[in-house]
């Protein structure tokens, strides 16, 4: 391991609480997924750095099975976002206050 | 120089993180995005997981962020010319990230950290990566197909046009 472990983890939870800021703040349905997006990086990169510190392949391992949930969870998400520019004309998440369309 | 690589890498990944999520326009977020992904990958590679890092390349900054794109496109066509950035250093961060990652890149390959004996002790080849993979999670490897199906028929649907409910709102 070529750096603390504490070090990967400090780093990694400064992209999480970014991505965190980025999906409580932003208004733009896309940019919330990209924070999104940037959470589960971080996650990633917390399981690659444990797998190096214990040396144990399971970190990574589960890295790659986060970034096949991460890709199928884009999908549906991206697909919601064009139907709901489709039926409601904008991404703007304020303007979705009602329960029923 | 590895751990120095480490950290340079790390500050250019928090960087192009900031960048991006404070962009306006979305398209420039995806680019600023691809970025931090790229500096992931390599970030990756220095922790031992070359096998995680080419996918980091491909899935993350390749096919997830064209999907991006697409969306972006689709639903807003004439982003380009309605928010085309003014000013004489427009270029200058992500031309900076740009060189900072294809630096470290380079330094990175000739370095060359994860040979026998190099300074990453720990390393998972992908021989090793499949191995495991297999062996022992088999069963998730499966569970995770079927999601992805699910996935793609969920967006499919969703996707659909539907008669009649266009313009319900």
């Amino acid at each position: 391991m070529i750096v603390p472990l504490g070090h990967v983890l400090l780093f990694a939870g400064l992209l999480f609480v970014a991505g965190l800021a980025a999906v409580l703040l932003r208004r733009n349905l896309i940019m919330i997924l990209i924070g999104v997006e940037i959470m589960l990086n971080a996650v990633g990169l917390v399981l690659v750095g444990a797998s190096a510190y214990w040396r144990h392949p399971s970190g990574q391992l589960f890295a790659l099975l986060l970034m096949a949930v991460a890709a199928a969870e884009i999908s549906i998400a991206l697909a919601l976002v064009v139907y709901l520019k489709r039926s409601r004309g904008t991404i703007d998440v304020n303007r979705f206050d009602g329960m029923k369309g | 120089m590895a751990t120095l690589l480490f950290y340079i890498l790390a500050a250019i990944v928090l960087m192009a993180v900031l960048l991006c999520l404070t962009r306006n326009n979305p398209v420039h977020a995806v680019l600023y995005l691809v970025h931090a992904l790229f500096g992931l990958a390599l970030l990756y590679f220095l922790l031992g997981a070359p096998m995680l890092a080419a996918w980091q390349v491909i899935l993350y900054a390749g096919a997830i962020m064209v999907l991006f794109l697409f969306v972006i496109m689709l639903i807003d066509p004439d982003l380009f010319e309605k928010k085309a950035s003014r000013g004489r250093f427009r270029w200058l961060p992500v031309g900076f990230l740009s060189g900072a990652l294809l630096a470290c890149g380079g330094v990175l390959i000739m370095m060359d950290p994860l040979a026998a004996g190099g300074i990453v002790r720990y390393r998972l080849s992908p021989r090793a990566f499949g191995r495991a993979l297999f062996d022992e999670y088999g069963l998730a490897v499966e569970i995770l197909s079927l999601i992805l199906l699910f996935a793609a028929v969920g967006a499919f649907h969703l996707g659909r046009r539907h008669k009649g409910k266009e313009d319900a709102s």
